[in-house]
């Protein structure tokens, strides 16, 4: 009966795909613990919960019900799945790191008075819990260990890679009508604005980012140029936003955003490893600096040694040249 | 309104992170000191709110007595009332036991004053990065709180709140008092001016001891990720070298 059971993260029923990380997760260490794996889906919305279960192999599905919750809300979210542990007493009580992820498992785990983990990258089970864990955005790990029957835990998110089960098969989905309390509405979504689309700093190919190299807020229009010609973005470091040279959406790092384009071109950036975590994931990183022992230019794989200022203008003359 | 500020005083590593002998902390022998930048920019909204409703900042750290240094920042920045909760073990304490001796704290100070209208975390502390200090808090005082908050309003007795999600932002409208969970770019955290810095000499700070035990998480050791070490290839020297970077360019197909 205990099992592990997983957070379905979904937009009023639009299932995000990081969920699919955790799933996979869950399954993986199910067949280590000879446990299974239960989907927990929380409220009634139109979605595909049920194809989800059956294409990652997960036989069993809770639908958390109840009228108030008409949208996400972290402490309604949290108090249904805790009301839902405390009942089943699964091993594990799991999501994918998102902010949501984390967010609704701190809830229903602090309801409960028991320990979360956040960002687990290895999860291990003898007498008590060894886990590995990420700290300081993943540039340093912590191996813990907890002496609970009980646990909640949140998978790093892309630490999983998403895979669909080899046999598929039908879930067996089950309402469960839970009593909450009506005040816990107080943090339900209230209102919704949209975004520009496009390409994000995220999603982006190509990424040109300057740093307190670059000099000031008006020193950053070659590299503008330089990311429009190549259909990216323009990235920054921290000391750059908080110079106030650029607004901090185009901060890259730990507590900025995390890329992964195909090229990243580091302009004037020592490559702190706050900024290094954000970073890490591009395929190809270009160091432009003129210090050889910056840590931008010793990790990444290609590198000019030069003035900023004059080797972004070069570039840029170059593909023009070309074109 | 007032409201309350929790910082957490972390190191400021450069290009690595080294990690002591016994494996259990960060080796801070060579490193300074900061707020993790999340609580950073959760102080400095907190005082444009009281810029602009009246009324108090207070800000509490549990740590060591040379967290003293990180609310007196605070101080020059903006903040009038500080709190140390001091941790002499030399290490942080588990998830829990900070959010315990956080709420304990919260409970002794609204006994002696006026309750907070407004609690603010940040998202996650940058070290150690647990995701769950504030949303403990809220649920033993029994308050509202929302996560990743990117942008703060008061109006009366509710505070609007919004976070960025894929595609777009989410508003939350919460009846006060609530707590926060606050995110790096909701504003641009000033500098301290002279008066603040003479502000912050004079700041009074009280020491608040609290009675605690450990959670039921024990650290064990910290580690480095696994690196892939890779040589960098030199491409040249100055603008020449530009022949030789649109030369990758194309090949990496993204000209
Ligand atoms: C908890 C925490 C979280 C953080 N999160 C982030 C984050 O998310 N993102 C982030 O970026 N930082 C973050 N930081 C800050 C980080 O530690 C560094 O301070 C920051 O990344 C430094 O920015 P920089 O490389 O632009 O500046 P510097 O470190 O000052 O480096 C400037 C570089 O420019 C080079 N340079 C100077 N002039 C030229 C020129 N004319 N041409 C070419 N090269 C030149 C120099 O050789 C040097 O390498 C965080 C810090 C902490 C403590
Ligand atoms: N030792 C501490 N003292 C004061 N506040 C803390 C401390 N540790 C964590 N916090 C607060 O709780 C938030 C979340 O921390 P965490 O759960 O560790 O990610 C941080 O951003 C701080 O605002």
């Amino acid at each position: 009966m205990p099992g592990i059971y997983v957070l379905v993260e979904h937009d009023r029923g639009e299932i995000s795909p990081a969920t699919f990380e955790a799933l996979t997760a869950a399954r993986n260490l199910a067949q280590r613990l000879t446990e299974e794996v239960v989907a927990v889906f929380i409220g009634v919305f139109d979605s595909d919960f049920n194809a989800v279960c059956t294409e990652y192999g997960i036989s069993e599905g809770v639908v958390l019900a109840s009228p108030l919750i008409t949208d996400y809300g972290p402490e309604l979210w949290g108090e249904a799945l805790s009301q839902l542990s405390q009942e089943r007493t699964p091993r594990i009580v799991m999501s994918v790191g998102t902010d949501k992820g984390n967010e609704v498992i701190a809830h229903a785990s602090a309801r409960l008075g028991s320990p979360f983990i956040a960002n687990c990258i290895e999860v291990h089970r003898d007498s008590d819990w060894t886990i590995t864990r990420m700290q300081w955005g993943g540039s340093l790990l912590e191996d813990v260990r907890v002496d609970t029957e009980q646990i909640f835990l949140s998978y790093a998110h892309h630490s999983v890679e998403p895979e669909t089960a080899a046999l598929s098969s039908d879930a067996n989905i089950q309402i469960v009508e839970l009593e909450l309390d009506s005040l816990l509405t107080r943090t339900l979504v209230q209102e919704r604005a949209a975004q520009a689309e496009g390409a994000t700093l995220s999603t982006a190919s190509v990424v040109v980012s300057g740093g307190r190299g670059v000099g000031s807020a008006d020193a950053f229009a070659p590299l503008e140029e330089l990311a429009d010609l190549l259909a990216g973005k323009v990235g920054c470091s921290r000391a750059v936003t908080n110079n106030g040279w650029r607004s901090h959406a185009d901060q890259v790092g730990q507590t900025g955003t995390r890329i992964a384009p195909e090229i990243y071109i580091a302009c004037g950036i020592s490559g702190a490893i706050q900024h290094w975590v954000g970073a890490m994931a591009s395929k190809n990183i270009l160091a432009i600096n003129i210090d050889p022992e910056a840590n931008m230019v010793t990790k990444a794989g290609y590198a000019v040694l030069g003035d900023l200022h004059e080797v972004v203008p070069a570039i840029i003359e170059e593909i023009k040249r070309r074109r | 309104m007032r409201i309350l500020v929790c910082v957490k005083r972390v190191p400021a590593p450069g290009s690595r992170i080294n990690i002591t002998d016994d494996a259990l902390t960060v080796d801070t022998a060579h490193l300074g000191f900061t707020t993790s930048p999340h609580e950073e920019c959760a102080v400095e909204e907190a005082a444009q709110l009281v810029e602009e409703h009246g009324g108090s900042v207070c800000v509490l750290t549990v740590g060591p007595a040379e967290a003293e240094e990180q609310l007196r920042y605070a101080a020059s920045v903006g903040a009038n009332e500080f709190v140390l909760v001091p941790n002499e073990s030399g290490h942080d304490w588990d998830p829990q036991r900070t959010s315990h001796v956080i709420s304990e704290a919260i409970t002794q100070l609204e006994a002696g004053g006026e309750r907070f209208d407004l609690i603010l975390f940040g998202n996650e502390s940058a070290d150690s990065g647990g995701y769950q200090v504030g949303i403990r808090v809220a649920v033993t005082l029994g308050r509202a709180v929302v996560n990743g908050i990117k942008g703060i309003e008061i109006q009366d007795t509710t505070v609007t709140a919004s976070r960025e999600v894929d595609g777009g932002n989410e508003v939350y409208s919460v009846p006060l008092p609530a707590v926060l969970g606050v995110k790096e770019g909701i504003n641009l955290p000033r500098y301290p001016t002279m008066k603040g810095r003479l502000a912050s000499k004079k700041a009074e700070i009280s020491s608040t001891s609290i009675d605690s035990s450990a959670g039921p998480q024990e650290k064990v050791r910290l580690h480095q990720p696994e690196e892939k070490i890779s040589e960098t290839e030199i491409l040249g020297n100055g603008p020449d070298a530009a022949v030789k970077v649109v030369d990758l360019l194309d090949e990496l197909g993204v000209l």
